[in-house]
Parts: structure tokens; C-alpha cells; sequence
């Protein structure tokens, strides 16, 4: 037997001093995990126990100018399975058989289910919604959940737009003003174990949803409704492909209406509105019809505007002063500009005329003659300077970008094509938007739709604010132009549009679409009233019109057919 | 530490340590209880289960203690080549007949009964080396005995280390520790120590998924098998200073898998915070000093290798076990004494605890 020596005792101290460290280190270790950061881990814990439901925030709604509403929102409810918590399965299916009208397959494959939470069928009827919530059924959960609702259907669809399941806008005004609408949707927050079993002893915390602000619009339901009457009918009339007309008023840029026929049922924003049977089509393929539906003429396409561009080469020259009112032209019938001879739409030609009268006439020789008096450097500085290079910054989304040429590119022959409309594409929102630069005394305005943002109980949060810049063209300039313009629809091209007793200024056009070859237009007039201080604004596009299809013949009798009926709701005068 | 002056009548065992022992014991089935119920009830339908069978070998434990306390512990040491014989055919068995869990081959079942002759192992390695270190004649241990007595460890720890690396690693710890108890030097240790350190490091760099488990150890957010310490981690965090309160932990329902395993200590943490978890440290704490007491008080060199072996192990067991819930070390799988589930392991600690009793009197 040999002996615990002290050696042997010190060195055990030694392993046990060792030791003590090693466990007061790890003391200290444990301070540092649960007290510094307890915070962080708990929270990660926390994040990972808890289970979250949505519950929607009510979108706010989109007013029109008068108060109407435009878009709404409609209870609707999601009927859902909790696997764990079914007590009677079979009885379940039944019901959701009954009430929601799935298949029996269907409902056994969602209740049998082995998940957290199955969704069975949302956009169920609140009345539905109800009826299945009295059935008392454990492990069958109804959440209240809103849907979008368009109560004019077609109204504006491309204006006001729609929006996706999730809440969220796809295009229009619901995409543009989403923020604001969105709301901030609330939580239901359930902790769970591993496998997503609620702990009900726990409870559930509640985020309240906060819902989103109303949206008033300048667009003003009942010269929108008539203005979409006067499109169908002129659109079925003429055989046309589809007709856009847009009302605006040139002093600050409000929108009035904007109607681009055939609309789409907002409420179905899915289906096809030329009755094309979507079966046959590929997802892709009914995509792009969707997408191509949805589009707003007036803002996401553009065109060559054609005559109503003579508006511009007039301001530019006579801001120039390389033209007046009483100059005396000639028109042959053509002008022959380099090598090519450029015709004039009457080819007998329209003789001696004075300026007004040229523009009265809407004669090319005229235009050409002051676009190439002006000169490429000139006309193009008048181009950038009304604002034509630029969006007009509208509150819709995807506006189109003027085509133009690079002003390197621009030889004679360019410059007098550009001078009476032709070679270069703009949007109708962008013509629109410049000649009522032009003809409210220079101030370019900012095209829009949104007007104020409200709460629910309609108290004001925000009033938008809009971006004017001014001096485009003087007053004197922008007060002859509007004589011009005045005795083109009392006594010239847009007689169609002149109405007895009312000062109408305006300008037709009639463009041919690309390519020539195929020999399609777009027939249009612009007209604004009263012309010693324009108060509306209006434009009129016809695409492809069968039959005739001179401006001034089909399209200024539209404008001419509104405005009888709108001015005097307006109370617009003189 | 006055433990030199320190009297006892002869005959009459440690109290304090049987105290001590009951008390990690009876804590142990608690914690143990709390957190099985969840794994119990899922995979068994019993909250109970791994609590019944967790009783079962504690009772057992406990009379193998009681027996074991009051045989004079020479006995066992003269025994213990057998004893280390039959370890190591066991340790072979369980490679060759063993049950799997998990992916390792840890199991010999008997009927019923299952057993884990890993645990057994360390038990008859502290006995082993003990025999061993009395036995030699010679009274200076120069390095090339270290080396020798080191060899004869090698089979057992090879056979277990195949499946048990932690285990074998803990037998390793046991071996050093023991010798460097017995023998007067201290310089060859450092040498040892450096040694040990170069072996670890050309260990490691051997197989890639060990270098692996470093970089998890150094951000285990940032790999999915870091899940298990992360999930610990996370327990650990939302236990505050004061806890979620016993059987309320929320991490034990499933995230930190099989939570009464080798993370049981987060477990407690998140359930009593950080006092509960101080306060289970400072109680192995105790329980170390107190076989600390024990080896220096021995009458003979047998009873204090003996003691300090035990203490050596618990020691190694609960650092080791709380360094890697806390990710203060890569991760291993070391069970924390008395409190993680497994019968085996319970019923042969307690026997050890039995040993100490038996060399305090």
C-alpha cells in the first residue's frame, strides 16, 4: 500500500483549482450569453416560436372630383383548416361541400391535409363566410378579408387601375398612389412548437391593421361616363380599333376624364375584352393580351400627332417672329423642300392665303414654310423649350417617351415633316399637355389625376402640389394663338366642332399610322373652350376608322357632342 | 484551503458529498422530466417516458451506490485489470453487435435493458489506472512509464473512440490527469500539454468535416448543422436572468432537438435563467471540491488516485458539456452528469459516487 504523499494532495488541488477556473469561466461565459445578449438571442427565439397572420388593411378608397366613389372595398372572407385541431373531418367536408361549393375531392384533400394552417377558398361571400362560422367547427377558421371593388366596373379602368390578391396595385392610379392607399396590414401573432402547433395557453398578440388613406381624383365621374358613351358610339360608328378621349383643364392640369374604349371590367381584370377565347391561348400568350388590354392610349403609347402639331410650329414661329398673322403665302398643292416634293392634303392646292387662313386651311405648304424659316436650330430650341423632350409627369405610371429625332439627324426634309406633325412621335397626354402651355399664357402645367389625400373620416392629410413652369410662350403670343385656333373651328377645318354662342378653339388631324403601306389612321381633334381663357381642354383620337377618316369630319363632332352637354354641367360660359 | 486540519471520525461517510449527490439528483430528474415531456409525448405518447425509464436506473443507481459505499474500495482495485478486460470486450461487442441511434453504434441490448459500455469504460479506466499507478515498484515515474501506462489505455480508447470520440477523449483526460496526480514532476507535463495540443491540431486537420465543426463553432448562424447549437443558444439567450419559469421553455418543443440529451443545461437555462444556471454550476462546483477533499483526506494512494480520477471526470464531463451548449467549444456530444437522459450513464456515476463514499470513510 503506499501513501497519499502531499505531493499527491497538492497536485490534486492543482487539478481542482484548474477546474474551478475553468467552471468560473464558463459562469462568466453564461453572464454573457443571458444577460448581454439575452436580448438579441431571446429575440431570434421569439421569431422563430411565432407564427404570424396578416389581417388586411382596409385600402383606402379612390374619390372622384364630386365625392363619388370609384373604388371601394368589400368584406369578403378566407375559409381555412387547422389539421391539428379538426375534431369531426367528415362532417367538415360535408359542409365546405355545401357551402362552398367545391368538390368533394377538393375538400377532402384540404381538410386531410397534415399542415400548420390550409387555406380552402378565399373571396368567399361574408354571408358564406358567416354561415360557416355558425357551423362552430373546431379547426375551421373564417378571417375577414377585403376584396377591391370597382362599383362603375368599366369606368376609367385604365385610370384607376386594379389590384392583385395580395392587396397590392397592378397598374392605374393603384400602382401610382399605392403608398398611400396600402394601409399597413395588422398581425395575429400565435406562438407555435417545432412542427407549427399553436400553444393555445399562450394566447395570441394582435397587431391592429391601420387602414390605408382615401384618394381624391380631378377626374369627374359624369364627364368621364359621358365622354366613354360618345367614345363607344363614335368607336362603333366608324368600325373603329379603339377611341381615346382625354379632358383637361390647360390652367392647372387637372384631369377631368380620360377614356380610352374598349375599357375592361375592373372587377375581372382578367378577362379578355375582345371576347377572345382565352382556352387556347398559352399563359404567355394571354398575358400580353391582358397587358396589352390594360394600356393606356393616351399615355402609355405614343403617335405622330399630324395636324394638331401646326399648334406648335405656329407658337414657335410666331414667338420667333419669322411669321405673323396677315403674311401671304401660296400653296401650289406641294412644296418641294431639297429633292422631294411634299404634298399638301388638297392637292389643287390652296392658292394665295394669308397665314390664319393657311392654318385655317391646315395647309402643309404654310407649316413647312415657317418650320424652314425657322431652322433646324430654332425649331429644335422651341421643341425642348415647350417641354416636348420630356414626360409631362403625370401620376400614372409607364407614360411613354417622345420619339425624336437627334437634332444631328434633322435635315430639311426631317425639319419639314416635324413642321406639320409628321416623323416623330409624342403621347396625346404630351400634345395635350403642350398646347395648353400655349394657350393658357405660357405656363406649362403638370397633367394629373391625384388631387387630395384624406383619412376615412374624409379630414385632410395632403393636398398634392404640382410642378408649373412658366413663360413657355408670352401672353401676347399665347392670346394669338388662341385667335388662330378660334377661327379654325368658326370658320375653318374643325367647323365640326364649332357650337353657337360658345368661343371654341381647336385644330384637327388626321394621321397615318406606321407603316404607310398599310393605309391607317388616326383621326383626332383637339379643342379647348372659351378661348379668352381656356377652361377645358379636350382631345379626341379615333384609331383606324373605317370610311372617312378626316379629323375634322368624325373626330371634332365628338368633342363638339360632349361639350353641348358637359359645358353647361360645368358651368363653364361663353 | 485548510483541508488538512480538517477531522472526521473513521467509518462514517462523506455527508456532504451524499448530499450534494441527492440533490443533483433529485434537480436532475426535475429538469429531466421538463424537459422530455414534450419528445415523450410526441414520439411516445407518454410525457413521462424517458422519465420513467430515467427513475428506473437512478433507483438502481442509487442501490449500487448504497452497496458499493460500503465495500471497502481495495477490493474493486484489485479487480480492476478484470474489470478493464471486460470493458474492452464489451466496447468490442457493441462494435460488432451494437444497436444504432442517431447514427452511432452505442448500444448493447439485453432483453429490454439497454446498455452503453462506454460509460462502464470510464469506470474501469479510473479503477485501471489506479491498479496500475499503485502497483508499480519503482517510486520515481520517469516519461518513458508515463508513456507505458498511457499504451495500456490505447485499446480502450480506440475501441470506444470509434463511435464515442467525446467519451474517448474524456478516458484520455481521465489518464493524464491520474498521472500527473501521481507522479512528482511537473515539467513533463507542459511538454505533454504542448504535445497534446500539436496532436489535436494534426487530429484535426486529418478530416475535413472536423475542421468543419470549427466553423461552425465560429458562426453557427451561418451553417444548418449549426442548428443544434444555435437552437441552444437561443435557449440560453431568452432564459434571462430569472428564467421562463420551470417546465415553460418553449425551445424544448421541438427546436433544440432531443433536448434532454446533451443540451438539456439550455434548456435549464431558459427555464430558471441565469440564478438556476449559476446555481447548477456552483453545485458541481461543490461536488468537485468536495471529491477534491475526498482524494486529499484518503488514507492511502489507491483511495486518493481513486477520488481524484472521479473528480477528474465529473470535472472534465461538466466543463466540457456546458462549454459546448454555451458554443465556448466546438460541438461534441458529452452528457452533463446526473441530468441528461441516459440510464447508463446514471447508474455508473452513481457508482462512482459510491467508490468516493467508500474511500471517505
Amino acid at each position: 500500500m503506499k501513501k497519499n504523499r502531499t505531493y499527491h494532495k497538492k497536485k490534486t488541488v492543482i487539478v481542482f483549482l484548474g477546474c474551478a477556473l475553468l467552471l468560473i469561466g464558463l459562469m462568466g461565459r453564461m453572464v454573457y450569453l443571458m444577460v448581454i445578449r439575452s436580448d438579441y438571442y431571446a429575440k431570434k427565439a421569439e421569431e422563430l416560436h411565432q407564427r404570424e397572420r396578416d389581417i388586411k388593411a382596409a385600402r383606402g378608397r379612390i374619390l372622384d372630383a364630386k365625392g363619388e366613389i370609384l373604388a371601394d372595398n368589400k368584406a369578403v372572407c378566407t375559409v381555412s383548416v387547422i389539421h391539428s385541431q379538426i375534431k369531426e373531418p367528415e362532417k367538415i367536408i360535408a359542409m365546405l361541400q355545401k357551402e362552398l361549393g367545391i368538390t368533394e375531392e377538393t375538400a377532402r384533400k384540404r381538410v386531410e391535409k397534415v399542415s400548420a394552417i390550409e387555406r380552402v377558398k378565399t373571396n368567399v361571400e361574408k354571408a358564406i363566410g358567416d354561415k360557416i362560422r355558425a357551423y362552430g367547427f373546431a379547426g375551421v377558421k373564417v378571417d375577414e378579408d377585403f376584396k377591391r371593388y370597382y362599383p362603375y366596373n368599366e369606368l376609367a379602368s385604365k385610370v384607376l387601375g386594379f389590384t392583385g390578391g395580395d392587396n397590392q396595385g397592378i397598374i392605374g392610379l393603384e400602382v401610382y398612389y399605392d403608398k398611400v392607399l396600402k394601409g399597413i396590414d395588422g398581425k395575429i401573432l400565435t406562438t407555435t412548437d417545432a412542427r407549427g402547433v399553436e400553444i393555445t395557453e399562450l394566447g395570441e398578440g394582435r397587431v391592429d391593421p391601420v387602414p390605408g388613406y382615401d384618394l381624391q381624383i380631378s377626374l369627374d365621374k359624369n364627364i368621364q361616363m359621358y365622354a366613354q358613351q360618345a367614345a363607344l358610339k363614335v368607336m362603333e360608328e366608324k368600325q373603329a380599333d379603339a377611341v381615346s378621349i382625354l379632358f383637361m383643364n390647360p390652367q392647372n392640369g387637372e384631369i377631368y376624364a380620360d377614356v380610352n374604349v374598349p375599357e375592361f371590367n375592373l372587377n375581372e381584370p382578367f378577362t379578355l375584352n375582345t371576347g377572345a377565347d382565352p382556352e387556347g391561348m398559352t399563359a404567355q400568350e394571354r398575358q400580353n393580351a391582358c397587358n396589352q388590354m390594360w394600356r393606356n392610349l393616351t399615355i402609355n403609347d405614343t403617335y405622330e400627332p399630324g395636324s394638331t402639331f401646326k399648334i406648335i410650329t405656329m407658337a414657335a414661329g410666331l414667338s420667333e417672329g419669322v411669321v405673323s398673322k396677315e403674311d401671304q403665302f401660296s400653296c401650289p398643292g406641294f412644296k418641294i423642300v431639297e429633292d422631294r416634293r411634299i404634298h399638301c392634303h388638297k392637292r389643287a392646292g390652296h392658292g394665295a392665303e394669308s397665314f390664319v387662313q393657311g392654318a385655317m386651311n391646315s395647309c402643309n405648304p404654310v407649316f413647312i414654310e415657317v418650320g424652314l424659316r425657322l431652322g433646324v436650330d430654332n425649331y429644335y430650341k422651341y421643341f425642348k423649350k415647350f417641354g416636348l423632350l420630356k414626360k409631362t409627369g403625370i401620376d400614372l405610371p409607364g407614360e411613354a417617351a417622345t420619339i425624336m429625332h437627334k437634332k444631328s439627324n434633322i435635315g430639311q426634309v426631317e425639319l419639314a415633316t416635324i413642321s406639320f406633325g409628321q416623323s416623330f412621335q409624342i403621347t396625346p397626354i404630351q400634345l395635350a399637355t403642350t398646347v395648353s402651355a400655349i394657350i393658357n399664357g405660357g405656363n406649362r402645367v403638370t397633367p394629373h389625376f391625384g388631387v387630395r389625400v384624406t383619412d376615412q373620416e374624409g379630414n385632410l392629410i395632403k393636398t398634392f402640389k404640382y410642378p408649373v413652369e412658366k413663360g413657355v410662350v408670352t401672353e401676347q403670343i399665347s392670346a394669338e394663338v388662341r385667335e388662330i385656333l378660334e377661327k379654325v373651328v368658326s370658320e375653318g377645318s374643325g367647323k365640326n366642332a364649332f357650337i353657337e354662342g360658345r368661343t371654341i378653339g381647336g385644330k384637327t388631324a388626321t394621321s397615318q399610322t406606321l407603316p404607310r403601306s398599310a393605309h391607317k389612321y388616326i383621326s383626332s381633334f383637339l379643342g379647348f373652350t372659351p378661348t379668352d381663357s381656356p377652361q377645358i381642354l379636350g382631345i379626341c383620337l379615333i384609331h383606324d376608322p373605317q370610311g372617312i377618316y378626316y379629323g375634322g369630319t368624325i373626330a371634332a363632332p365628338v368633342i363638339r357632342d360632349i361639350y353641348e352637354n358637359i359645358l353647361p354641367y360645368m358651368g363653364i360660359a361663353g | 484551503m485548510q483541508v488538512e486540519n480538517e477531522k472526521r471520525p473513521k467509518g462514517c461517510m462523506d455527508e456532504i458529498l451524499l448530499i450534494l449527490v441527492l440533490l443533483l439528483v433529485v434537480c436532475g430528474l426535475i429538469f429531466l422530466f421538463s424537459t422530455s415531456a414534450y419528445n415523450g409525448r410526441v414520439k411516445f405518447h407518454d410525457p413521462a417516458y424517458y422519465f420513467k425509464k430515467q427513475l428506473f436506473a437512478t433507483a438502481l443507481g442509487m442501490m449500487g451506490m448504497y452497496v458499493i459505499s460500503n465495500i471497502d474500495y481495495h477490493i474493486f482495485v484489485r479487480l480492476a485489470p478484470f474489470l478493464y478486460l471486460v470493458s474492452l470486450g464489451l466496447s468490442l461487442a457493441v462494435l460488432l453487435f451494437g444497436d444504432e441511434y442517431n447514427g452511432s453504434r452505442r448500444w448493447l441490448s439485453l432483453g429490454p435493458l439497454s446498455f452503453q459500455p462506454s460509460e462502464f469504460a470510464k469506470v474501469a479506466v479510473i479503477l485501471f489506472l489506479t491498479f496500475i499507478l499503485t502497483g508499480s515498484k519503482k517510486k520515481q515515474q520517469g516519461l518513458l512509464q508515463m508513456a507505458g501506462t498511457m499504451l495500456l489505455l490505447l485499446p480502450v480508447v480506440g475501441l470506444v473512440g470509434t463511435n464515442n470520440l467525446s467519451t474517448a477523449v474524456i478516458i484520455l483526460g481521465i489518464g493524464v490527469l491520474l498521472i500527473f496526480i501521481s507522479n512528482p514532476g511537473y515539467l513533463p507535463f507542459v511538454g505533454i500539454g504542448v504535445l497534446g495540443v500539436v496532436f489535436i491540431g494534426i487530429f484535426l486537420g486529418m478530416a475535413s468535416y472536423r475542421l468543419e465543426r470549427i466553423a461552425i463553432w465560429r458562426n453557427p448562424e451561418a451553417y444548418e448543422k449549426g442548428f443544434q447549437t444555435i437552437q441552444g443558444l437561443y435557449a440560453i439567450g431568452s432564459g434571462g436572468i430569472f428564467g421562463k419559469g420551470l417546465g415553460n421553455s418553449l425551445q424544448k418543443l421541438g427546436f433544440v432537438p432531443e433536448a434532454q440529451n446533451d443540451m438539456i443545461f439550455s434548456i435549464i437555462c431558459e427555464e430558471t435563467g441565469l440564478t438556476g444556471a449559476i446555481l447548477v454550476i456552483g453545485i458541481f462546483g461543490l461536488l468537485i471540491w468536495r471529491l477534491m477533499v475526498i482524494a486529499v483526506h484518503a488514507k492511502d494512494l489507491e483511495g486518493a488516485l481513486l477520488a481524484g480520477g472521479i473528480m477528474g471526470h465529473m470535472a472534465l464531463q461538466v466543463i466540457l458539456n456546458i462549454a459546448v451548449v454555451t458554443n465556448t467549444i466546438p460541438n461534441t456530444g458529452i452528457t452533463l452528469p446526473f441530468i441528461s437522459y441516459g440510464g447508463t450513464s446514471v447508474l455508473f456515476l452513481l457508482g462512482e459516487m459510491g467508490l468516493a463514499l467508500s474511500v471517505s470513510r
